[in-house]
């Protein structure tokens, strides 16, 4: 990444960041509903609308934003978005993860026909491609690679905005894919291959007693016929493990280089912030580019020069003046409420921001309905560019 | 399907309480059983997803796989807390029905443990709910021991469950592990568990805000668990925000700007304020926000009434849950007559 001058020594310069044409994938990642798939959107079409070529890939975006973004198949494959405004030469595509798809996808592409045929019957298969917990995250930072390829190769896109799944926790992005790759890689798959391969049999003899008694209290437990599809299953992969992993392992050195960048965002509340900061102290560790934390759906406040302990002493006169039904003193009344709520959530800010000074911020301001038609990403994306 | 009524929900041995992400389902399930233990009972508080959510609601140290008393109350109720842990879980099923000391070791040795316990999709709810099952059924005086007459360990079992999404898989048991195991010992437990899940005391809770997507996500959620074979309690509407200002006041906000200037700088000027533009503009500003959350917010609560489970509504808490709002909570279900 290019340095940038931020407008203020802690501020995220989010234009800065989509006009830096070193960056080349931005990451949003963060806990639970925090906004993850609103302010991919949202900086998907600012960038567009200001002469980036863009692809967005969400992963489940709520029903009314997918349909404004022109999402209404799960087809896997990016469309563009219309009413985007393109005047400055850039173009916004957009399209939705189908994780079951993009792994028989990437069986295929690894398997000869029929061995991909078996594998895609095979019922241990299709529970793991539609249901283990990691699936989505892997298949994420598959389809952001494929993207990737697809946008060198092809010219087609300068950046892919990438949302992160909806995870409890933002490490899941980072942490998933491995835990795949090690169950596909992994000693007791191997194991259950052992029998089956010419050098296994070494292998075997130094864990046979354990080996043995395993097998049997699994099948005991398990049953056989599951053991049986997760062996048939395991030596059907077998010819493409190497290549599972690479894969996965290309993906992750991809986050890791410098035209990455990572934004990480969080509501103003101290489980979400306390998430965000796991997680930034994650990506310094893996020296993974992170760009900036976004607070999102702060309490925003009109009259933000009255403080709080002002307008209760006003309410206050005004009660004892006998108008405590007043539009006035109604209004005040809400506005000590909000001013109290805003207060907390800096001080929840600013002790993020104190324990990790270097990291840069933007807030979000809550809009007063949800967010999900372009006009309202649009809006998000000012706020977000400060 | 025939929903329940308040009053049978104090009579569910199980509550599982289940929402879309971070609408309050830890603090409400805490909420919940602090209710029930204050009408004497002994309930269990359990978390499936290892995130110590309810260490953090009771400010206690992390709960690890044995089941800890949170809170002894004067009714004699008792509250207890337990993380249930998929690998725990295993080992004890296999140490309670295969009594594999040595096996246990020889399994974790080669990565069977783990392989069941996070990878093998389905095993791993199974396991997970196999101990709730075990803990919900488990007869008083201990296993072996059991008392003739039935009574249970429990007088009410509260889970806090996966997120809505998840939650639909979660509690299927019987699915989930049919695409993987079609005969065996897992599929027996799944089957005995699926008859606890299906069994009529068993509720499940859905937390909602009344806010577009969670109540869309949470109507949605309830088609797919009735369809699945489970019975729904409650819909919990939390986080209510008060009106702040009366039916007049919001009326008088629709007035033209100009009006509404003007009346404000005379009641500032009598409230002691000095009255200045950007200030009068901005609360009107957020009287007019304001008035459009409520306005969503009826929207939203009439789709809730419509949906026809009976609807507890939890205020939302200025200040959060820290600092005793779980007890208002818990107060706020007793006076809905929720235990
Ligand atoms: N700044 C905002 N103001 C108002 N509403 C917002 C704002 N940002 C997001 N929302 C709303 O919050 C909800 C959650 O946002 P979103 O779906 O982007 O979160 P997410 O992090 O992707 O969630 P998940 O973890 O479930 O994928 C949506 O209803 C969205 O419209
Ligand atoms: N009635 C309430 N008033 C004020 N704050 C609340 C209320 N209910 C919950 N909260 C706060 O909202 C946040 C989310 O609550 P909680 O952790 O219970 O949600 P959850 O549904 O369990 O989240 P997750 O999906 O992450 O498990 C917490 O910070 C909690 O303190
Ligand atoms: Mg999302
Ligand atoms: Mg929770």
């Amino acid at each position: 990444m290019a340095t940038r001058t931020p407008t203020t020594p802690t501020s995220l310069d989010v234009d800065g960041l989509l006009a830096d044409p070193g960056v080349g994938i931005i990451v949003c990642c963060g806990s639970g509903g925090v906004g993850k798939t609103t302010t991919a959107a949202a900086l998907g079409i600012r960038a567009a609308e200001s002469g980036r070529k863009v692809v967005v890939l969400t992963i489940d975006p709520a029903r009314r934003l997918a349909q404004s973004l022109g999402l209404t198949e799960l087809d896997n494959t990016p469309r563009p978005v219309a009413g985007v405004d393109l005047g400055n030469g850039g173009s916004l595509d957009a399209m939705m993860l189908d994780m079951k798809r993009t792994f028989d996808e990437v069986v295929e592409a690894h398997a000869t026909p029929d061995k991909a045929a078996q594998i895609l019957e095979n019922p241990f298969y299709q529970a793991v491609s539609s249901s283990f917990a990691g699936t989505q995250e892997y298949m994420a930072m598959e389809k952001l690679g494929q993207l990737r390829t697809q946008a060198e190769r092809d010219g087609t896109w300068d950046l892919i905005v990438v949302d992160t799944p909806p995870s409890r926790s933002a490490l899941d992005f980072l942490d998933a894919p491995k835990r795949l790759g090690s169950f596909l890689d992994g000693r007791f798959v191997r194991l259950l291959m052992a029998p089956a391969k010419a050098g296994g049999r070494a292998y075997l003899k130094v864990f046979s007693v354990g080996v043995d008694l395993a097998q049997r209290t699994l099948s005991r437990v398990l049953g056989g016929q599951m053991l049986q599809d997760v062996q048939t299953f395991v030596a059907a992969l077998d010819t493409m493990f190497g290549g599972f992993r690479e894969r996965a392992d290309v993906t992750y050195a991809l986050l890791k280089e410098d035209t990455t960048a990572f934004v990480v965002i969080a509501s103003p509340d101290r489980d979400a912030l306390r998430e965000a900061a796991f997680f930034v102290d994650r990506l310094g560790q893996e020296r993974m580019p992170l760009a900036g934390v976004v607070v999102n759906r702060l309490q925003s406040l009109g009259a933000s020069a009255l403080s709080a302990s002002r307008a209760e002493d006003g309410l206050g006169q005004l009660t004892e003046a006998g108008d405590e039904d007043s539009l006035t003193a109604g209004l005040l009344s809400l506005h000590v409420d909000l001013a109290s709520t805003a207060a907390r959530q800096h001080g929840f800010v600013s002790r993020f921001a104190a324990s990790h000074p270097h990291v840069r911020l933007s807030t979000v301001a809550a809009s007063a309905t949800d967010v999900h038609d372009l006009d309202g990403l649009r809006e998000v994306g000012r706020l977000l560019a400060g | 399907m025939p929903s329940s009524t308040l009053a049978e929900l104090s009579a569910a041995r199980l509550h599982v309480v289940t929402g879309k992400g971070g609408v309050g389902k830890t603090t409400v399930a805490a909420a919940l059983a602090l209710a029930l233990a204050s009408t004497g009972k002994r309930v269990l508080l359990a978390e499936v997803e290892g995130r110590q959510g309810l260490s953090q609601t009771f400010d206690v140290p992390p709960l690890g796989t044995d089941e800890v008393r949170l809170v002894s109350h004067p009714s004699g109720g008792e509250l207890w807390g337990l993380s249930v842990d998929a690998k725990a879980a295993l080992l004890e099923y296999l140490q309670l029905f295969y009594k594999l000391g040595r096996a246990g070791t020889a399994l974790e040795k080669v990565g069977a443990i783990d392989f069941a316990t996070t990878i093998a999709p389905g095993v791993r709810d199974v396991l997970l709910i196999g101990k709730i099952y075990e803990a919900a059924g488990r007869p008083r005086g201990g296993r072996g021991g059991g008392s003739k007459g039935g009574a249970l360990h429990y007088d009410a079992v509260v889970l806090d469950a996966p997120p809505t999404g998840r939650a639909v898989r979660f509690l299927n048991v019987n699915a989930g592990v049919a695409d993987v195991a079609r005969m065996g010992p897992i599929k027996s437990q799944a089957d005995s568990i699926t008859r606890m899940l299906h069994d009529p005391r068993t509720l499940v809770h859905m937390v909602t805000l009344l806010e577009e997507m969670p109540v869309q996500e949470s109507l949605d959620g309830l088609r797919d668990l009735e369809a699945v074979g489970l019975h729904i309690g409650a819909l919990v509407v939390n986080q209510i925000r008060e009106p702040r200002l009366t039916a007049a006041n919001l009326a008088a906000l629709d007035g033209a700007d100009d009006d509404l200037d003007e009346l404000l700088r005379t009641e500032l000027t009598a409230a002691g304020l000095r009255p200045t533009g950007p200030m009068v503009k901005g609360l009107v500003q957020e009287g007019r926000d304001h008035a459009l959350r409520l306005e969503l917010q009826d929207e939203m609560a009439k789709e809730i009434a419509a949906a026809g489970p009976p609807v507890i509504e939890l205020p939302a808490l200025a200040d959060g849950i820290e600092e005793g709002g779980v007890a208002v909570l818990t107060d706020e279900l007793l006076a809905q007559g929720v235990a």
